[in-house]
């Protein structure tokens, strides 16, 4: 924003801030906004929330520059719906781009680096570690204790998640030693004979001592320090394995080892194209995505025809300025607009309930027959249209009355010299004349619809259930709410990365008609039109 | 087709045929009316029905009851007036802001001239191409990450959710705002300018008076869609007290809905009565609203 200058450029510009003390104000006030946002990026780096923090710091920065740059300062004007438009719209959008290009979702839900410290606490029994003989004491509340001799006869004590202590008979509880070098008794502990020891269920199962030393029973005889299983080579990104030397490479996520055996848990990483590969090729889901984008084109185009075609016939029959009743009939008409869609979605859904619903229940008596509104595919798209068509022919209907008191009077009235009935009228003058003005609307309509997700959610959920689908997918579905299904229904395992991918798709679909409708309505020319 | 008739000279067959026209078109009207105002009706009739539920409901209830009522006054199981309240709340703050917001940076776009003014304005559009339900996952994400440092903006909370919507205010309705002061002369900024005032004060003094009527347009199609809006806050609100009107209603629905009809009907009704009201009061500016930014061009 390098330059800006003010209206007319004939005084010196009147906007930048005049008193010395506002200018200190805000210079204080930034400062301590700036140790506010610090504090939290420091918290966000060390809760490992990287992409984050970045964003905060990113955002901070542009702050301090537009606050403190006089040349930036028309840019002050927006600078809070700046902040908020970045936050919460644009650092969503990139990271649902990164997503996409990953295979974020169920088992890979944690980055590298985390996955790899939980892989290095697992530790494992090797057969030639550094041998104890071992007696057990037992309490009375059922903990454990070993008393513990190395080779060179030296004595530890070890408990369940204490650090593994030199002990000093006579101290801390600790009685006399017999002759093996074995204490008598521990405070709070009674000792367990051989028999006892060996015959007890859960010693061999007990993890002695702290993360770093950690000792478990090996044998009647035999205790021994386990040891960490993998060892992380970060040069060649490879686990392994310290007992067999099996090599688990990284690969795609897990570490995995040649026979195809992977070490869980996995991680975020870096798949490139394959979600949208799969998007495009898979054939397990080819069947039931190109259904749901069949049917999701439909569904728009059907709607706004439909929509349109009810909207612009109610429009005409009542352009008329002395038809009776007027204004009552168009308020009545608009209703179904003035109650909010999620409402009105659930009560058609309750009226189109099987046996219960109002609807069914009128069909049963007058034909002895309903229409299985959720159970048969067909009669599910049908019901969803027809509620589109509830919901939305009143918008149709105000604009396109709107637009028809628009259109001059003299075109009819050549028409009328010309000997034109009124069917001709309205293909030939009417119809054309309103297409372009409520042209614009009709594409912000379709792509409404084709991300009409509350109405395909919560009339249906989707349904009815596509039978033997790799994931989710119901006959209604249209990709949106297929989106939501992988993203936040946990019943088949949740995959953000294919969720994204998918977004990523709609965004190109919609992105691509929205750019046809700005060049229509030369929505672009505008900023550079006035003044 | 009404638009000819009016232009035909009144001679008697054409009246008598006039007469036929507009009676088959009030038939049609009276098919169209029931069509629209029947699942109403359904909601009006089945919220006094005093079994409450969706197999036993009538049109017209065998005797009326208040017991609908009555348990949502009670709010038994469900906070209903809560989440009356909260919807109210958020969408009105949320309303409020967004034209604050808005409002100051279409001045900035309106009578300012600098570099990147067009890029900007262009991309703030494009942006908004990106439905927020899209990036719903990665938001919700967010809020999660969020919650740990900063809990008062995070999940579960109304402010979390307001500041969501607000990062949508910005997009179309900063075009609209341009759009509708780029209207008012600049003859009257200059020579306030002339006489020392400062844009500040011709932002508020000269051009919000002028702009009220659409400023309050604008806000009130805001409160409207905010008060309507459903997912966002269906995946960031999580406890019971916390949600709209509509996430509550939803999921009390979700469960029982064929006990839970009557209530839910009292709900839905007592819920949609403030909006309707300001649209049949208010129809033809909102509507002027909805399709002049985008039909001019």
């Amino acid at each position: 924003m390098a330059s800006s200058t003010p209206l007319g450029n004939r005084k010196k510009p009147a906007f930048l801030p005049k008193t010395v003390s506002s200018q200190l104000i805000i210079i204080i006030l930034l400062l301590v906004g700036d140790a506010a946002v610090g504090w939290v990026i420091s918290q966000f780096v060390s809760l490992g929330y990287t992409p984050l923090a970045a964003a905060f710091f990113a955002i901070a920065l542009a702050v301090n520059i537009i606050l403190l740059v006089k040349k930036a300062y028309p840019l002050r004007w927006m600078v809070a719906g700046l902040v908020l438009m970045a936050l919460f719209t644009i650092y969503p959008i990139l990271f649902t781009v990164w997503v996409s290009f990953t295979n974020y979702g169920e088992g890979h839900l944690i980055t590298e680096e985390l996955a790899i410290q939980h892989i290095l606490e697992i530790k494992y029994l090797p057969e030639d570690s550094k041998a104890y003989s071992w007696t057990a004491f037992k309490s009375d509340s059922g903990d454990y204790a070993l008393w513990l001799i190395d080779a060179e006869g030296q004595p530890y004590l070890a408990t369940e998640g204490e650090l593994i202590a030199q002990p000093v008979p006579g101290q801390a509880g600790i009685g006399e030693l017999d002759a093996d070098g074995i204490p008598v008794t521990i405070e709070g502990y009674q000792r367990l004979n051989s028999i006892l020891a060996a015959t007890d269920p859960n010693l061999s199962n007990i993890l002695f001592g702290q993360e770093d030393k950690t000792i478990q029973v090996r044998s009647p005889q035999e205790a021994a320090e386990l040891v960490q299983k993998y060892v992380y080579d970060p040069e060649r990104d490879v686990m392994i394995d310290q007992e067999d030397g099996t090599v688990y490479s990284n690969l795609r996520g897990t570490f995995s080892s040649p026979t195809g055996e992977v070490l869980k848990p996995g991680f975020i990483a870096n798949i490139g194209l394959e979600n949208f590969k799969r998007f495009f090729v898979s054939p397990a889901l080819r069947g039931p995505l190109v259904r749901i984008i069949v049917w999701n084109f439909s569904f728009a185009g059907i709607s706004l025809v439909l929509n349109f075609a009810l909207g612009l016939l109610i429009a005409v029959l009542f352009n008329d300025p002395g038809f009776p009743l007027k204004k009552l009939i168009r308020s009545l008409l608009i209703v179904p607009y003035t109650v909010p869609a999620l409402l009105t979605i659930l009560v058609w859904r309750g009226m189109l309930n099987p046996e219960l619903g109002v609807i069914s229940r009128v069909l049963e008596n007058l034909i002895g027959w309903a229409p299985p509104w959720f159970t048969d595919q067909w009669w599910a798209k049908v019901a969803v249209i027809i509620i589109n068509l509830w919901l939305s022919y009143p918008y149709f209907m105000l604009i396109s009355s709107g637009a028809l008191q628009s259109i001059p009077d003299e075109y009819y009235d050549a028409a009328q010299v010309d000997g034109a009935n009124g069917w001709q009228k309205f293909w030939k003058i009417t119809f054309p004349l309103l297409l372009v003005a409520v042209g614009p609307l009709l594409i912000s309509s379709f792509v409404f619809n084709f991300n009409n997700f509350n109405l395909i959610y919560i009339f249906n959920g989707g349904g009815p259930p596509m039978a033997n689908t790799p994931t989710p997918a119901g006959h209604t579905d249209i990709l949106i709410s297929y989106v939501y299904n992988l993203a936040f229904s946990a019943s088949r395992g949740v995959d953000y990365g294919f969720a994204a991918a998918i977004t990523i798709v709609i965004f190109f679909i919609v992105g691509t008609i929205t750019l046809i409708q700005f060049n229509y309505t030369k929505m672009w020319e505008e900023v550079s039109e006035n003044v | 087709m009404s638009e000819m008739d009016k232009k035909q000279k009144p001679f008697k067959s054409q009246s008598a045929r006039r007469k036929i026209s507009i009676g088959v078109r009030l038939i049609v009207a009276f098919v169209l009316i029931i069509f629209s105002i029947f699942p109403i009706l359904w909601v009006i009739s089945a919220s006094f029905n005093p079994t409450g539920s969706l197999a036993t409901q009538t049109l017209i209830p065998a005797h009326l009851g208040f017991g609908n009522y009555q348990q949502l006054a009670a709010s038994g199981d469900f906070p209903f007036w809560r989440w009356f309240f909260n919807s109210i709340k958020i969408a009105g703050i949320t309303s409020v802001l967004s034209l604050t917001i808005t409002t100051v940076a279409a001045y900035a776009f309106s009578r300012f001239r600098f570099k990147g003014r067009k890029t900007m304005l262009r991309a703030i559009l494009l942006i908004q191409v990106f439905p927020t339900l899209l990036a719903l996952v990665a938001t919700f994400l967010m809020i999660s990450q969020i919650d740990d440092v900063i809990p008062f903006i995070g999940l579960n909370t109304h402010a979390g959710l307001i500041l969501v919507y607000l990062g949508g205010a910005m997009g179309l309705n900063i075009w609209l705002m341009k759009g509708y002061m780029d209207t008012v002369p600049r003859d009257i900024d200059e020579s306030a300018m002339v006489e020392g005032a400062t844009s500040w004060q011709i932002f508020t003094k000269l051009i919000l008076p002028l702009l009220r009527p659409i400023l309050i347009v604008i806000a009130i199609i805001n409160y409207i869609s905010t008060y309507g809006e459903f997912i966002l806050a269906r995946v960031l609100l999580k406890t019971s007290e916390q949600y709209t009107l509509m996430v509550g209603l939803q999921i009390f629905a979700g469960a029982q809905f064929d006990q839970r009809w009557g209530v839910f009907s009292a709900g839905a009704l007592i819920g949609a009565l403030p909006i309707m009201v300001i649209y049949l009061i208010l129809q033809d500016q909102i509507v002027g609203g909805l399709t002049q930014g985008a039909v001019k061009g």
